[in-house]
């Protein structure tokens, strides 16, 4: 199928096929933000989901499956909309795979406790005509404020089954299930009930869609002429650009220019009302509210989490807490992956033939093992982020801060939510941009993305631990580690608000937020939630960075020196020739003149090219260069030499570079894994180090001047 | 004539409705998309919006459509109420 309204082509992840007997349905879930959409995705799919992105765009996608009966069902779990415009990347997805994918059963999750707001989608998809199911979700807490229902008034109006469900509690499964199967064995029926948007607009419908019907076959074909019809009275720009004929477009202006003398008011918002007056017609019969809406304790928290001098210290002492539990908590299985590793590898040494195939030796224990253990041991911290993430969504506590941020981050064109991901960043790039997935706006989240790397690192950390003592006497110490992490901040402010305004400028969306009411997040939701994060992480990334270590490792150990080059030198003299005479030690000398305007020599090119699998592998490389061994034993001695070969402006300058230039393999993985091109991978891998050599390159020349 | 300033007199930005105050929806002084975002998500003339609290300091929070929200100032400005 070709690329029709600016989605990709969509291919079901799952092509693994049940058994042949079982008849296959697909069912798209759609629904507004809030409404319980995943809770209820959850209970259909459990454990057994594909998450990914669609192709092209960084919006989430989900896909599961479950069999029922004679059935196997795959359900695609589209993006939260409140409608189906073509004003958002997210809007033009769930719209997209509805009309070209045409699902056998589009299911619309509703919010039971606020029927009209939540039944405006439903209007759309019944404008649209296709097989339609309601989940009337959380049905028990409607029912705590007092909403009575006549489902099969309501249901008789709407064309459509209903099914009151509690996703969060497994309830209504199997009903909505029957629902689900009934309504893909009647296919698409012809309608009875329809939204009628009055005399005057009628007409210029009734106009649009003759002017269709004549000129634009195909598509009237395809999409249906009313449905042609709503959209391009509604001036639905996507719409608009497939039109053929002239004659169809003028036909449309008339109309727009007419209905909008007579309204004063943009066709679209009147239609939006009449859309409202339809829900408003079914509810009044068949939805009684027996309480009045009172003050409730949602109220009384909100006035307190989104006060205007409390909100922030609230936002960031639970920010700390999210912090500490990353990676405080997570430092102990950390340490103990660490150790398992360094044990696997002693086993391995322990066990290996002494002399026997030197080369793999190597590559098991320097290649394979510490690649993958480095990737592995980040996975408790990925675990333990995903699950407060998942804890602070599932609560409804991430809207307030939302809020509560928005007017900082506003500034440099970003979203409140935008705040989070950086802080992670802190600890580390790679659950931080996997942490933007919280971002709705595709162009808020790449910007975030882009900029993640500029908030130091943890592994950064290892090397100015090395650097700053070096260099810097103690009481200068401390502010020359802030002086560090503030110029990344700073970058990272700058690169936002340039971003916004060039590659990825747009409106910055006007704050308005839905703040849905308190929760208790259930155990399950938050478990599935961060386990799904924890295997993308391993599988995708992990592959990448394994291939990664491997190829550096063969590049710092290849090609060797003869035997007679490393006679009569220690082991430690072997190892520096080693890499000196290897792929990355020649690298590293070759790109001495390049980096000599820097104040870099080819020890520390050599260590910046070896670090590149992870930051924290600089020091080890400079500990080879240098011939100092990498046993903590011989840290000070490392330390002596770098102050006898460079000044303390040269050792600022490394800190520098490494604060932002090249970000590591995992950081390069996971941002084309979660962009969904490898350009914007290498446009974050190049623009940054382009960034790095240019503002090292002013520190330095202007440095060298001052002093 | 009369009649016309009256009216106009009587709209005002929702910006100005006080806390605990309902007023409906005249209409949205915005460009087409947030004036359609903003429908979408149940802001249509003569939609009743109940401020919970117009935070001066603080948030700027409504319930519309039985849906509780949350405003910047600037989007608060640009709601027109009667």
């Amino acid at each position: 199928m070709e690329n029709e309204f600016g989605t990709p082509n969509f291919c079901l992840l799952w092509h693994r096929a049940g058994p042949v007997h079982m008849k296959r349905i697909i069912v798209a879930l759609v629904g507004n933000p809030n409404s319980g959409k995943s809770s209820l995705f959850n209970m259909f799919t459990g454990a057994h989901q594909h998450v990914g992105n669609y192709p092209g765009v960084t919006v989430e996608k989900k896909e599961g499956r479950c069999i029922y009966g004679q059935y196997e069902i795959t359900f695609v779990d589209l993006p939260g909309t409140y409608s189906l415009t073509a004003y958002s990347t997210e809007e033009l997805i769930t719209r997209g795979f509805i009309l070209h994918e045409r699902p056998d059963v589009v299911v619309d999750v509703v919010d039971a406790s606020n029927i009209e707001r939540n039944l405006y989608l439903g209007t759309q998809l019944i404008e649209m005509n296709v097989p339609l199911v309601f989940a009337f979700n959380m049905s028990d807490l409607a029912g705590r404020r007092g909403l009575l229902f006549d489902l099969e008034q309501l249901s008789g109006l709407l064309e459509a089954r209903i099914v009151p469900t509690v996703g969060n509690r497994g309830e209504g499964r199997t009903a909505l299930l029957d629902a689900i199967i009934e309504t893909s064995r009647e296919g698409r029926k012809t309608r009875i009930h329809e939204v009628r948007y009055g005399v005057e607009i009628e007409e210029g419908l009734a106009w649009i869609e003759t002017a269709v019907a004549q000129n634009e076959e195909p598509l009237a074909q395809r999409y249906g002429a009313r449905w042609m019809a709503v959209k391009l009275l509604e001036q639905d720009e996507d719409v608009l650009k497939r039109v053929q004929q002239q004659e169809t477009l003028n036909t449309v202006n008339r109309s727009v220019s007419h209905l909008r003398s007579i309204f004063r008011d943009e066709p679209e918002i009147v239609m939006a009302d009449r859309r409202y007056g339809f829900i408003s017609g079914a509810c009044q019969e068949t939805i009684k509210n027996s309480v009045e809406r009172r003050h409730d304790t949602s109220d009384t928290i909100d006035a307190i989490v989104t006060h205007r001098i409390l909100g922030l210290p609230i936002f960031l002492f639970l920010m700390y807490l999210v912090f500490f539990m990353t990676f405080t908590m997570g430092r102990y299985p950390m340490h103990w992956l660490e150790r398992f590793f360094g044990w696997l590898a002693a086993v391995v040494n322990g066990l290996w033939p002494a002399g026997s195939v030197p080369w793999l030796h190597s590559l098991l224990v320097d290649g394979v093992i510490s690649g993958v253990g480095g990737v592995l041991v980040f996975l408790p911290n990925i675990l333990l982020l995903f699950l407060a993430v998942a804890l602070l969504e599932d609560s409804g506590y991430m809207a307030r801060a939302a809020f509560v941020m928005d007017r900082i981050m506003h500034k440099i064109g970003l979203h409140g939510k935008s705040f989070i991901p950086m802080l992670i960043g802190f600890g580390c790039s790679i659950p931080a941009i996997m942490g933007t997935r919280i971002l709705e706006n595709r162009r808020n989240r790449l910007t975030t993305i882009m900029i993640i790397p500029l908030m130091s690192c943890g592994a950064r950390l290892t090397i100015y631990a090395l650097f700053i003592p070096a260099f810097f006497p103690p009481h200068w110490q401390g502010p020359v580690l802030w002086i560090v992490y503030v110029t990344g901040i700073a970058l990272g402010v700058i690169c936002a608000k340039v971003l916004r305004m060039t590659l990825l400028k747009g409106e910055t969306l006007s704050f308005v937020m839905e703040l849905p009411p308190y929760r208790m997040p259930t155990g399950k939701a938050m478990l599935i939630h961060t386990w799904q994060r924890g295997w993308m992480y391993l599988r995708k990334a992990g592959t990448v960075i394994l291939v990664a270590s491997i190829i550096l490792w063969a590049a710092a150990n290849y090609p060797k020196p003869d035997h007679e080059a490393l006679a009569g030198l220690d082991e430690q003299q072997a190892q520096q020739a080693t890499l000196r005479y290897s792929v990355v030690g020649r690298l590293g000398q070759a790109i001495e003149p390049v980096l000599e305007p820097l104040g870099f020599d080819w020890r520390i090119g050599t260590a910046l090219i070896g670090a590149i699998p992870a930051k924290e592998l600089f020091v080890s490389q400079m500990g080879i260069v240098y011939a100092t061994g990498r046993e903590k034993g011989h840290a000070l001695s490392l330390r002596e030499r770098l102050q006898s070969d460079y000044t303390p402006l040269v050792g600022f300058c490394v800190m520098l570079f490494v604060l932002i230039g090249a970000p590591c393999v995992a950081t390069v993985a996971v941002t084309r894994q979660e962009t969904g091109s490898w350009r914007w991978a290498a446009f974050q891998f190049i623009g940054l180090t382009v960034l790095a050599y240019t503002v090292t390159l002013v520190v330095f020349q202007l440095g060298r001047i001052w002093t | 004539m009369g009649k016309a300033i009256m009216e106009q007199n009587q709209v005002r930005p929702l910006s100005a409705v006080k806390t605990g105050e309902k007023a409906r929806l005249a209409r949205v002084d915005a460009g087409r998309g947030l004036n359609s975002r903003l429908a979408s998500m149940g802001f249509v003339p003569n939609a009743e919006i109940t401020v919970v609290s117009n935070g001066h300091p603080g948030p700027f929070v409504i319930i519309i459509k039985d849906v509780k929200m949350v405003l910047g100032r600037g989007v608060a400005h640009k709601i027109m109420v009667k």
